[in-house]
């Protein structure tokens, strides 16, 4: 026989349990629902600075190739013109990222790594490329290999898998190991227009994220050959030339080394005085030294 | 008395409360992630994912064989490597070792699990491929399957000898002393009495290091090639398939996320799903194993 306390106990159980199951219930709901709205309650990103005032906030975003350049850049503008107040955030994401972020003006500036593609044109007819360095690419290869130029049909046949062993290019029996950059890379879509053209690069490729792990692998793989931006060839691995040219610095300048991109930076429609600011440094003389002492190619005016 | 009661209902709720923080953040990254596939699987098909033999995505090819193929034959060469190593090691540890060296092992196994995996990785670069690569086949880069076994399984044996160690232990004394009683050598105890008792928790061990295995992303990438191909055997001897290139569901996102946008970035997010469904797989196994050893004891 249940007592009055006893019903009144199971009622509070049987409530609490609802309660349990509410709690549960809305903490899900609720987890759910900030995950899908905005987050209003953070601070609008990117204040945009005044525009003829000093202070200022330039954002730049794109290819990782020009990020480095871009940060010692900005960081060389801020040295020179203290008394303008800018702050330069330099972000990654890719040359592709670049393209979409300065036509959809998300930021101020976009780097990119190689020329717009004609969809892109057409996507954001506003947008100003600014090329303020070359860079070339150079073929590289393990110090042991002895091979010292390949055409640029060989690299073709080399990278697209058709080449099983140097012999047939000219040097020591041994395989040939391609090592590429992986999909979306600016460096890899520049090599694959220059080089590659209507050939895809195999699958059977070692693939590595970023210009420095292709350096370590082709040093540390014999028979190994692979593609990277020139700043990056050091005494690890050796440079082949392409097409009996050299892969140095005059001969990319000159026009006369094959396998060179732009580094570009883009803006939608006229820029704001601060950007002005900012790329007629970069263009000047004292921006220009540091694009070349950092490996890259000087554009000539 | 009211305080008290009331200090044991507050607590009970934020006990509730933190158990439910760790599943809810579990079903929303299982949810942000099939949010953000979702573009890829309604546009690719689901079959065309899973089975596509072609990983192209500048030309709109979104092909994953490839990739499980990888991260399936890895993880399997790794257990074939690492276990019998830490099942022995976790023996030793165990039964054989004296009480000296056991104190002084245990906290080196232990140290194992703590170097970060991309020391492994560079370990794997530096160490482990130009040693592979000796092997005289033709096509042996040293990049491989072979390379990303040997680095899984020393990165999966502080894992498996732990736990199947604490699961040895556990074995009831009884056990052992009968054993011992009728007449039986220690080594014949721990083969026929001690490993058989501990069963389930040696399983759940080796399913624990199968799904570090499969989650391994860093020590991957630098050491297994990153090849969008099916491994195959390099020349006439099946055994060569471990000398094969290959790319890990893992390595799939890490080496590409970076530059992917639109397409290419949502069929990065069903490699993540593909990722979630086969860890899945491997604890329901564990699961259903080790409830079949409940109900046979």
């Amino acid at each position: 026989m249940m007592s009055r306390f006893s019903r009144l106990g199971h009622a509070i159980a049987s409530a609490h349990r609802l309660m349990r199951w509410g709690a549960c219930l809305a903490f899900l709901c609720g987890a759910l629902l900030l995950s899908a709205c905005e987050p209003w309650w953070l601070p609008a990103s990117g204040a945009p600075g005044l525009v003829n005032e000093p202070g200022g906030h330039i954002s730049v975003a794109g290819s990782t190739t020009v990020q480095p350049l871009a940060e010692k850049l900005a960081e060389a503008f801020r040295a020179a013109h203290p008394e303008a107040q800018v702050e330069i955030d330099v972000m990654g994401g890719g040359s592709s990222v670049g393209v979409t972020s300065a036509g959809q003006r998300s930021v101020d500036v976009g780097m990119s790594s190689r020329e717009l593609k004609e969809g892109e044109r057409a996507q954001y007819p506003d947008l100003r490329a600014v090329t303020i360095a070359l860079d070339g690419i150079a073929v590289v290869v393990h110090p042991s290999t002895r091979v010292a130029n390949l055409t640029t049909a060989q690299l073709r046949g080399v990278f697209a898998g058709q080449v099983a062993d140097w012999q047939t290019l000219g040097g020591a029996a041994g395989s040939v190991f391609p090592v590429s950059r992986e999909e979306g890379s600016g460096t890899r879509s520049a090599f694959e227009d220059m080089v590659m053209g209507k050939e895809r690069i195999t699958g059977r490729a070692i693939f590595m994220p970023s210009n420095g792990s292709i350096r370590t692998t082709v040093g540390h793989t014999p028979g190994a050959i692979g593609y990277l931006s020139f700043g990056y060839v050091d005494e690890t691995v050796r440079a082949v030339a392409a097409d009996g040219v050299a892969p140095t610095e005059a001969n990319a300048a000159s026009g006369a080394y094959p396998v060179v991109r732009p580094l570009i930076l883009l803006t939608n429609g006229q820029p704001p005085p601060r950007v002005q600011a900012w790329l007629d440094f970069i263009l000047g003389a004292d921006g220009q030294r540091l694009v070349a002492g950092e490996g890259y190619i000087p554009i000539s005016r | 008395m009211m305080t008290t009661r009331l200090v044991d209902r507050a607590m009970r709720c934020l006990l509730l409360a933190a158990a439910l923080s760790a599943i809810a953040i579990v079903f929303l990254i299982g949810l942000f992630t099939l949010r953000e596939a979702w573009p890829a699987i309604q546009q690719v098909g689901v079959w065309p994912l899973l089975s596509g033999t072609e990983w192209r995505p500048g030309q709109g090819e979104f092909g994953l064989l490839p990739m499980i193929a990888g991260s399936v034959l890895v993880t399997l060469g790794s257990l074939v490597l690492g276990v019998p190593v830490a099942l022995g090691c976790a023996v030793f540890l165990a039964e054989v070792a004296p009480h000296a060296v056991r104190s002084v092992m245990r906290p080196c196994v232990e140290l194992l699990a703590g170097i970060p995996s991309v020391i492994y990785g560079l370990f794997g670069l530096v160490v482990i491929v130009p040693m592979v690569r000796q092997i005289p086949v033709t096509g042996n880069s040293g990049f491989g399957l072979l390379a990303a076994s040997i680095v899984l399984a020393v990165m999966m044996l502080p894992t498996v000898t732990n736990i199947a160690e604490d699961a040895i232990r556990a074995v009831p004394r009884e056990y052992k002393e009968g054993s011992l009683a009728l007449g039986t050598t220690h080594w014949q105890t721990i083969v026929g009495v001690v490993v058989p008792a501990a069963r389930s928790g040696i399983v759940a061990a080796i399913v624990l290091g199968a799904g570090r295995a499969l989650g391994e992303t860093m020590a991957m990438i630098m050491v297994i090639g990153n090849s969008v191909i099916v491994p195959t055997p390099l020349d006439g001897n099946p055994a060569t398939l471990f000398l094969s290139q290959a790319r890990t569901l893992t390595g799939n996102v890490a080496v590409e996320i970076n530059y992917a946008t639109g397409l290419h970035q949502s069929a990065l997010f069903a490699t993540g799903v593909v990722l979630f469904a086969l860890i899945m797989i491997v604890s329901t196994l564990a699961h259903m194993l080790m409830g079949r050893e409940a109900e046979e004891r």
